[in-house]
């Protein structure tokens, strides 16, 4: 080693330290006043809004391997709320709301960092998609600015604006409030704070069925025996559907793999996020430097945490045409999740038919930024037995009034 | 990449192909007939198990005809694959 | 310059220059940049992430944990390690302190891929995979054999075994030069295979210039990627040696056993002078003695057995080692870089500090599984091995030699060897009635190893310098403390303590890591498992992958058959799906507003042209033809006449509409169809969807005619008296060939098919003529100079001005014909069609629902922004603010002589004539709500 590596940067000093105790792991109660079943973000959060908002304590969060070892450990942890229609800005810009306090409310570093999330424009559409979802996000008071190929290339300098780009960058939503997360603090901020309050954290217990009586709830079923419960509330993302089978409730949800991947640890090149749609891009620079970044879904149905690898090789494609600095970058470890995806690209939060049982399904490919706001509101929904307003328009019969909340069109890349 | 066996072309990469979703969903021979919640189980409603599960591919860059597949969710194993029109084959 | 000290006498070969942390050295071809910078002395490679500790070289091979390398030249390349680097002339590199930089130039490499199929993949040309080839090879199959390094051999590279009487590496690379004549057979070398997918779909990626340094030629793809489909994989990838967590396990001069013998041995290099030995098992005896007969004085063997294997013992007596059996290493010590060993008897007893500057460890193999894994394999835990090796699998693939735990090298031989026979048997060949493995030497009986993970230390607070990842610089004080936290799952410590995330993605580490974690819970380690094996096995670039889709091939570009003349006057272009489509066409010293106002006034008062191939095109033919259109359009088909034209809509199931066009009746039994630009290939997916999987009794058959037809609009008033000098065989006046009607006839003399629509409001025809003569067409029309070219921005202003929507500019899929002020195109007379039933739904027969509408800003100079919003007050009350609607299209009218808007507005023709307000900015532009049809309401332009 020279001397002048020597006076160099330790960038893995940064990071804080997880504390010395973490949740309490506990075995499982014959009953309990509500079992939410998945302990992701979405479940853990729920059963701290329990808790904490409602005074509900006796709460057990069943997950059927490692806490948060789901979705919530695969996700890209970008945090934005610049959805275009008023109901989803509604649940995520509370959500974002949430976020700004939640180290403070947590009591747990969750590297939560406001860089800001740009979406590239690169049509005429894409360019009138994008200045009426910054319009709408205003009105709704989330906060968002058009800017200009030029201005882009400010935020972000390594964003390839020029005109030889196969489709130019045309401008770009940003979204300064945004930005991304540290996702296992994030889960096990949720479950040591859930904890604290007297949730019981139960690992390896796989939910097998669901007891119903009369048209109502009763408890489940588990590989570690069976649980009574006043109310089961439903967590289970790409799972979803087989949860709620149990119950005899079917779900307008389609489980897929989607993929995302790592490069090895950079020097700080990309101070914010940036996510295009028609060039199929979302990528970050994580706290200890890798570039994160995120690949679109397999099309078919596969409940298998594993996606194809021509989905990579396009991913980087992709990535490539707006950041050609990347192209000697490597990818050191892919992986996969699966994902519950809905026919309006919307989540689904309420009751069911089943008295008692409740369900939040449906994020696809972007519930790590609802983290706390959905759980604010589904615990909320538990709690009381009636949707918060914001999770209201998220209710399973709007697919049979037709009121859906459309969001594939016009939000940009939908994570 | 899956390889998938287009019952008209052979087995091909699954980048050839187009997803359908689940097979054996007829159009109702009388929407106008249909309450607004059975229309929508024919819209938006399709069943999403872990396990097999009779889909429909379209092998859109080769001879361009639908098919059905069955397919285990769980593994990604195809178990059988065959004409539209022709009733679900019983796989393992 | 002193000359690589550390190299073996007699190591021959071409001298290369190469320069490191600012400093010259020299070294031989063949080298690894790390066996270049051992060969000079060089300890401390680079430093560790977080504690900033000085690392050096650990291994020989890709599991290398330490020696992370910048490359600065010929090009930044981040982070690889030195173990892999190849050396070559004028290599500059640097060593890292945890992050790589990337380059602020271009990359002027190229990349590219290729398919390829095979009967048999092996990977790894060691003896196993060598044998598995060579054996399937023989029989006639189709054989590749990948393997990662430059030259064939594997383990055998780094020994000193032979086989058939000739050294082990020899007969590895004949063998595989003999394998490699049989025309079946492609050997790929420097080639990773990185994953395994699903139907034995694997992924290897070859590094094929990156070795030659800035003499690498520029034609030759630097990296390409292999996508190899195989009927049957035998995976040969060997093992990897592990370290034991021991105080200050990570000083330089810490080193693999087997790595060491691998420099001694291939490289050449001797990586220290006096050296301890530090083993669990029989394995770092070879590698002890090779060093001892190179030259190096092996102080002690500490084996942490009572009883090593007893004819290693003998060769340690004959050569005066010292053989501590039943001892440990407790510690590594010294400043920067080992400069002695303290060594103790396990459980009691006196340590004692032996001077060396090299410490040998082998804390046992590790099968290489990754790829097995990745397959869908399971893995069960082997204790003679203390390791996991594959178990079941669904796909054809099967593991040989070491990496299914065979430990011999006449085992490996013959396993693989076993493995091709089953492989060929699998592939549908006939497999020989014996096949022969080469000879090898006897191997010494071998003494169980004893799977010591963790060397104690007296307290709990002492583990701070036992690491278990070094690149992550996690030690066993951190498990501890991630056990303690109430952590059970080794994914949880993973996450924890990151260990295992690091660039070698725990390979020598991620099973004595999973190992310590076990320790501290009191459970077994085969019970606890392992974290999952994830792909890439090694890191792959991001510009491998992207391969030749970047720039113009990212997607592929369509351009019509008049693109040349565009091109050639001006145009500016606008990206319509994979179309380039002319913009406008501005003038010298004109902005886009002022030749849009003047293309329109041309359109509008004279005429005009522009080129509309690009609107898809589709022929519908059969029987069933018009049976099938009214099931798809909202409106009737069946009844229009051969020889007219209708405009139709269709919708999705939910009634939303999905694409718009013109039927033409050309035939009782033919149509042709047109779409929008963007949705012609949806178009024509969704009719054969309906075709094959709903209604296959109906005999209708689509084709895309789309590249088929060149299209020429003429438009304006004096439309008709152009066509009617480029046609003058064709009667034009209004009664002859009146509008929403089509007629053949030459134009230009090119035959022709003419079809009177507009959508201008002008009176326009639509000239289609075979594609090939498209830009003749063109030319002719131009011919003149009347005409004055036109593009989609004139076209957008224009039909907005006749209030006609754009689908997926006026729409976004939420919006139905009846939203769009359409309720006349959609039957009341047809049963059904697809999309009806959605009407009736509660919400989208809601009376709030956004309608379609014209805005005019008070203001007639002002534009409104496209995507602006509307509101109710005149200022604005505090967030959420309630939303009307939004501007869809927004445009300066030359007709109009004024700016106006096509707006969705909630109730919108009820609000007709109402004030609205649109927050532009920080202002409230007032607006008046009017019809959407604001230019010639009475159609009379149309018909001229």
């Amino acid at each position: 080693m020279s001397p002048e590596t020597q006076g160099r940067r330790t960038p893995g000093a940064d990071l804080p330290d997880h504390p010395d105790r973490l949740w309490r792991p506990a075995e499982p109660k014959r009953a309990y006043d509500v079992v939410i079943v998945g302990g992701g973000g979405h479940g853990l959060a729920t059963a701290y809004y329990l808790a904490k908002n409602h005074g509900i304590t006796d709460v057990a969060v069943l997950e059927r391997g490692w806490l948060a070892g789901g979705n919530m450990a695969r996700n890209t942890t970008i945090i934005r709320s610049n959805y275009l229609w008023d109901e989803s800005a509604g649940i995520y810009e509370h959500a974002l709301k949430l976020w700004e306090g939640l180290e403070e409310d947590l009591g747990y570093p969750l590297l939560f960092s406001q860089r800001g999330v740009l979406n590239l424009a690169h049509s005429l559409q894409d360019v009138r998609d994008s200045v009426r979802r910054v319009n709408a996000n205003r009105l709704n008071g989330v906060d968002a600015e058009w800017l200009t190929p030029e201005q882009v290339k400010e935020v972000c300098p390594i964003v390839d604006i020029s005109p030889d780009v196969r489709y130019p960058v045309l401008g770009g939503t940003y979204q300064p409030r945004a930005g991304i997360a540290k996702h296992d603090y994030v889960a096990w901020g949720f479950a040591k704070a859930a904890s604290d309050l007297g949730v019981d954290m139960i690992e390896h217990c796989e939910v097998t069925g669901l007891d119903v009586r009369d048209g109502r709830v009763t408890g489940v079923r588990t590989t570690r025996g069976a649980i009574a419960a006043g109310k089961v509330a439903l967590a289970a993302a790409g799972h979803s559907s087989v949860v709620a089978g149990y119950a005899g409730v079917s779900l307008p949800v389609q489980s897929h793999p989607l993929q995302a991947l790592v490069s090895e640890l950079l020097e700080p090149v990309h101070p914010t996020v940036v996510m295009s749609n028609a060039v199929h891009v979302y990528v970050s620079q994580a706290h200890k430097g890798e570039l994160v970044m995120g690949a679109g879904i397999d099309a078919a149905n596969s409940y298998r945490q594993r996606g194809a690898f021509h989905i990579i090789e396009r991913q980087m494609s992709a990535a490539l045409e707006l950041f050609p600095v990347f192209a000697r970058a490597h990818v050191l470890r892919t992986w996969g999740g699966v994902v519950d995806v809905t026919p309006d690209a919307s989540p689904i939060v309420g009751l069911t038919p089943v008295e008692n049982l409740y369900v939040n399904c449906g994020w696809g490919t972007g519930g790590f930024k609802a983290t706390p706001g959905v759980g604010w509101c589904y615990a909320h929904t538990v709690a009381t037995g009636e949707p918060h307003p914001l999770n209201a328009p998220f209710s399973l019969d709007r697919f049979t009034t037709g009121k859906l909340v459309d969001e594939h069109g016009a939000a940009a890349v939908a994570h | 990449m899956l390889l998938i066996p287009c019952p008209w072309c052979g087995p091909r990469d699954e980048a050839e192909f187009h997803y359908g979703g689940q097979a054996h969903i007829a159009y109702p021979d009388n929407p106008a007939a249909l309450s607004d919640e059975e229309w929508a189980r024919y819209l938006f409603f399709r069943d999403n198990p872990k396990g097999p599960f009779a889909e429909r591919w379209s092998h859109t860059a080769g001879c361009r005809r639908w098919f059905n597949v069955v397919r285990d969710t769980a593994t990604n194993e195809i178990h059988a694959v065959y004409r539209v029109g022709e009733p679900r084959p019983v796989t393992a | 310059m002193s000359g690589q000290p550390y190299r073996r006498e007699g190591a021959t070969g071409k001298t290369l220059r190469f320069r490191f942390d600012g400093r010259d050295y020299e070294g031989l071809e063949g080298d690894t940049l790390a066996s270049a910078l051992l060969a000079n002395g060089v300890r401390a490679v680079a430093s560790s992430i977080k504690l900033g500790r000085p690392r050096g070289v650990y291994a020989a091979g890709c599991e290398e944990p330490n020696a992370l390398v910048q490359i600065e030249e010929p090009f930044p390349e981040p982070m690889l390690t030195a173990t892999t680097v190849e050396l070559y002339d004028g290599l500059v590199a640097t060593g890292l302190p945890g992050q790589g930089r990337l380059a602020d130039r271009p990359d002027p490499a190229r990349y590219d891929a290729v398919h390829a199929h095979c009967d048999v993949l092996v990977v790894g040309a060691g003896p196993a995979g060598i044998a598995a080839a060579g054996v399937a090879a023989r029989a006639g199959a189709r054989v590749i054999l990948a393997d990662e390094r430059p030259a064939p051999g594997g383990s055998l590279l780094g020994t000193t075994e032979t086989l058939d009487g000739r050294p082990g590496h020899e007969w590895a690379a004949a063998e595989v030069a003999a394998l490699e004549a049989l025309p079946e057979v492609r050997v790929l070398r420097r080639t990773s295979v990185i994953g395994h997918y699903d139907d034995n779909y694997v992924i290897a990626v070859e590094r094929r210039t990156n070795h030659l340094g800035a003499a690498a030629p520029a034609h030759v793809a630097r990296e390409r990627v292999w996508r190899i489909r195989a009927k049957r994989v035998v995976l040969a990838t060997g093992g990897h040696e592990r370290f034991v967590a021991f105080a200050g396990n990570d000083l330089p001069g810490v080193m693999l056993a087997g790595a060491a013998r691998t420099y001694v041995n291939h490289y050449r290099v001797l990586p220290g002078r006096r050296a301890v030995v530090f083993t669990t098992n029989d394995s770092a005896y070879a590698a002890a003695l090779d060093l001892a007969d190179a030259g190096v004085e092996i102080a002690a063997i500490a084996d942490v057995r009572q009883a090593p294997g007893e004819t290693w013992a003998a060769r340690c007596a004959e050569r005066g080692i010292e053989l501590l059996t039943g001892h440990v290493v407790t510690a590594a010590l010294g400043e920067g870089e080992v400069s002695s060993v303290r060594v103790a008897p396990r459980g009691d007893g006196q340590a004692r500090e032996i001077p060396a500057d090299l410490l040998l460890v082998s804390g046992g193999w590790t099968p290489v599984v990754h790829l097995f894994s990745q397959a869908g394999g399971t893995l069960r835990y082997d204790e003679g091995l203390g390791a996991f090796v594959p178990g079941e699998i669904r796909q054809a693939v099967e593991a040989a030699g070491f990496a299914r735990g065979v430990t011999t090298l006449r085992g490996c031989l013959e396993d693989g060897a076993q493995a091709g026979r089953r492989a060929l048997a699998a592939a549908g060949f006939a497999v020989p009635s014996e096949t022969s493995v080469p000879a090898a030497e006897e191997e010494p009986a071998a003494a169980p190893a004893e799977h010591l993970w963790l060397v104690e230390a007296p307290g709990d607070d002492d583990y701070g310098a036992h690491f278990v990842d070094l690149q992550r610089d996690v030690t066993v004080a951190d498990v501890l403390r991630a056990v303690g936290a109430g952590l059970s799952s080794v994914e949880h410590v993973k996450r924890y303590t990151t260990a295992g995330t690091a660039h070698d993605q725990g390979k020598t580490s991620g099973l004595l890591t999973s190992a310590v974690v076990a320790h501290a819970l009191g459970v077994d380690v085969g019970e606890l498992g392992t974290t999952t094996f994830r792909a890439p096995y090694t890191p792959v670039s991001f510009a491998a992958l992207a391969g030749r889709d970047r720039g113009h091939l990212h997607d592929p570009i369509r351009v019509t058959a008049m693109h040349e003349w565009h091109v050639a006057h001006g145009a500016r272009f606008e990206n319509v799906g994979q179309w380039k489509r002319p913009w406008y066409y501005p003038r010298p010293g004109e902005d886009m507003e002022a030749a849009v106002l003047r293309e329109c006034r041309a359109a509008r008062e004279d005429v005009a042209a522009m080129d509309a191939s690009t609107l898809g095109k589709i022929d519908v033919v059969g029987p069933d033809a018009a049976v099938f259109l009214d099931r798809l359009y909202t409106n009737m088909m069946s009844t229009l006449k051969v020889g007219s034209i209708r405009y139709g809509v269709m919708c999705r199931a939910d009634g939303m509409v999905f694409d718009d066009g013109t039927v033409i009746r050309l035939a009782d039994d033919r149509f042709l169809v047109t779409t929008t630009t963007g949705n012609a290939a949806a178009v024509l997916d969704w009719m054969e969807e309906w075709l094959q999987t709903e209604w296959p009794d109906l005999r209708v058959s689509c084709t895309s005619v789309t590249e088929q037809w060149a299209t020429v609009a003429l438009v304006g008033p004096r439309s008709r008296e152009v066509l009617a000098r480029l046609a003058p065989g064709l009667a034009v006046d209004n009664d002859s060939f009146p509008f929403m009607t089509w007629r053949e006839a030459e134009v230009a003399g090119i035959p022709a098919r003419i079809c009177r629509i507009s959508f201008s409001g002008e009176l326009a025809y639509e000239i289609n003529v075979s594609s090939w003569y498209g830009l003749a067409l063109w030319e002719a029309v131009m011919a003149s100079g009347e005409v004055t070219p036109y593009g989609t921005e004139t076209m957008h202003v224009l039909r907005a001005e006749k209030g006609y929507p754009i689908v997926g500019q006026d729409t976004d899929g939420t919006v139905t014909p009846q939203d769009l002020g359409m309720e006349w195109i959609v039957s009341k007379k047809k049963a059904d069609f697809i999309g009806k039933r959605s009407f009736a739904r509660a919400d989208t027969s809601r009376p709030d629902r956004k309608q379609l509408v014209g805005l005019l800003p008070e203001d007639p100079g002002v534009l409104l922004p496209e995507g602006a919003h509307l509101v109710e007050t005149s200022s604005l009350p505090e967030p959420p603010v309630p939303t009307l609607g939004f501007v869809t299209s927004s445009y300066r009218s030359a007709a109009l002589g004024r700016t106006f808007a096509l707006a969705l507005v909630s109730r919108g023709r009820e609000r007709i004539g109402e004030r609205l307000y649109a927050p532009v900015g920080a202002e409230l532009v007032p607006v008046t709500v009017t019809s959407h049809v604001l230019y010639d309401p009475e159609g009379a332009r149309r018909d001229g």
